[in-house]
């Protein structure tokens, strides 16, 4: 583990209380509302590669309570551990799936949903939270978001999530209430992606909505047949 | 000869403390209506009066935000004056009294009148959070049942009610469905209040201190009332309007006016009682204004007089 020295030494929060707050406030709100971006406005100075806002929510959620993942890209410098471990005392781990807070500086670095921890039925509070760093991503296409939080559908570009992203999700909100929950930071901004939000391509939402409906109506039909027999 | 002053923490809570609160919100808002353990601390009030909507206003609380406290609906008892002070000293914060001017509003056993709106947060303050509790006292036990989805004892407590007395009897902290998944204690609040959880705008959160649980409802989230389809869930109701501003469609509280037992029934929630009052005078006095002839008196404020003053003393 490399030690802190004054050449990597850059501080964490001006104001400690204040900023962890706001930050705080800004995931809090990400994860009630998916999809919806929260303004984080917080001076910040990380060393690179860790973009500033997500500099700012592992120094408002992580402490020595919290085992940490790093990707490569991370991990990979020194000054980056330094600055995670001098301001949070979090340990910082080897494997994702021991970690309760993955940070991932692309979405294209991010490990699999299922490579993470995703709690168990009887504590599916003990699951692990993806927080990725979304700066500059290109959008990934339409999709149309759902669950709570979302008045009716929200229309989302995806912040530039891989191409077997979907998929992965599908798996990950079917687990519910087991499951990973993402925060994606963006430059000034935090959106938030719990469990409990369904994804789809927007292309085919109206097509599954119309596939969901007759599902149902067959369903009821089934259900009204049984009632006669019985 | 004063001491030393003491200087606490911004928000009271150290910050490990505020963090370890703040997972638990995050995970619980991800899991809408599941309950999620968190060390809770002390706080300078005894267990059971609200250490648990305190720990959580201290953790998500911020000198941008202004405060409202309310208990039982009501903004000047002690309890809500002295959380409403509390923060005010301990984190900055602008308090209020008025719904639709908080950010933050922590309660016990009310929902305000007022529609709540996107950027408020409800914090309520919760006895106990295990809505199976009575019926299941294990920890273990109720956890599982709650992991399986297993809520067949809770729709057999509300047959029973409804085999013994001819409806489901319960009117406080009557259960709900979060999400379609877990079954979820709403706090004492009245099932009067039920209905406005669902679907809210705002955001709510739950913390008790004393079983050291903390849930939250994601805003516009499918929040269901239990019941059956022949007994279907039946909100409370109130045939007469308040008497002392005379809205209707409210909660009201019957408050004892002499000692041969006369009773008022009033608004349980103040702020909306003085708003309409304050709201029905004005118009008042302006119709009084416009025809000058006609004399202004009105029997139901003559009426309410003697019992106002008594109300506020």
């Amino acid at each position: 583990m490399s030690t802190l020295t004054p050449h990597n030494h850059t501080p964490g929060f001006a104001t400690p209380v204040r900023d962890a707050q706001q930050v705080f406030r800004a995931v809090l709100q990400a994860l009630a509302r998916p999809t919806t971006p929260q303004p984080v406005i917080v001076e910040l100075l990380p060393p690179a590669p860790l973009g500033a806002t997500i500099g700012a929510v592992i120094l408002a959620l992580c402490d020595e309570q919290t085992p940490l993942w790093l990707d490569q890209a991370l991990r990979a410098s020194p000054e980056v551990c330094a600055w995670i471990v001098f301001h949070t005392g979090a340990r910082i781990v080897d494997s994702a799936g021991d970690a309760v807070f993955v940070i991932a500086s692309s979405p294209h670095s991010a490990p699999r949903l299922a490579d993470l921890a995703r709690g168990t039925d009887e504590e599916p509070h003990r699951s692990a939270t993806l927080v990725i760093d979304a700066c500059c991503a290109p959008t990934i296409g339409a999709l149309t978001a759902s669950g709570p939080g979302i008045p009716g559908v929200a229309r989302w570009d995806g912040a530039g999530l891989p191409s077997d992203f979907l998929g992965q999700w599908h798996e990950n909100h079917s687990l519910f209430p087991r499951g990973v929950d993402i925060i994606l930071a963006a430059e000034t901004a935090v959106l938030g992606l719990p469990r409990t939000t369904a994804l789809v391509d927007a292309d085919t939402h109206e097509h599954q909505h119309q596939h969901q409906h007759q599902q149902e109506q067959e369903q009821e039909q089934e259900q009204e047949q049984d009632k006669r027999s019985a | 000869m004063s001491g030393p002053r003491i200087v606490y923490n911004e928000g009271y809570l150290d910050e490990q403390t505020k963090r370890v609160v703040r997972r638990a919100l995050l995970k619980g808002v991800a899991i809408p209506g599941f309950q999620v353990p968190f060390a809770s601390r002390e706080v300078p009030m005894p267990r059971g009066w609200g250490t648990g909507g305190v720990q959580v206003t201290a953790s998500i609380i911020g000198p941008d935000d202004t405060l409202k406290v309310i208990d039982q609906g009501a903004d000047d008892t002690t309890n809500a004056v002295s959380i409403r002070a509390f923060f005010e000293k301990v984190a900055g914060a602008a308090s209020t009294t008025r719904t639709d001017e908080a950010t933050i509003i922590q309660t016990r056993h009310r929902i305000p009148e007022t529609p709540l709106t996107d950027n408020q947060i409800m914090v309520y303050q919760v006895p106990i959070p295990e809505p199976l509790r009575f019926l299941e006292p294990r920890e273990t036990e109720t956890r599982r049942l709650h992991a399986l989805e297993e809520y067949g004892l809770m729709y057999v407590k509300l047959y029973e009610d409804i085999a013994r007395y001819g409806h489901i009897a319960k009117t406080y902290d009557y259960p709900v469905l979060v999400n379609n998944r877990y079954v979820m204690a709403p706090s004492p609040i009245p099932s009067f209040d039920n209905p406005k959880m669902h679907q809210s705008p705002a955001l709510q959160l739950f913390g008790a201190g004393r079983e050291k649980r903390i849930y939250a409802i994601p805003p516009y989230t499918d929040v269901e009332s239990l019941g059956f389809d022949d007994y279907p869930f039946e909100p409370q109701r109130f045939e007469q309007p308040c008497e002392i501003c005379e809205s209707t469609e409210v909660y009201l509280d019957e408050v004892l006016i002499d000692d041969q037992g006369g009773v008022m029934f009033v608004c349980s929630d103040t702020d909306h009682c003085e708003r309409t009052l304050t709201a029905r005078e004005l118009d008042q006095s302006n119709t009084d204004q416009s025809n000058t002839d006609q004399s202004s008196t009105d029997p139901i404020t003559d009426h309410i007089t003697d019992p106002l003053t008594e109300v506020n003393a």
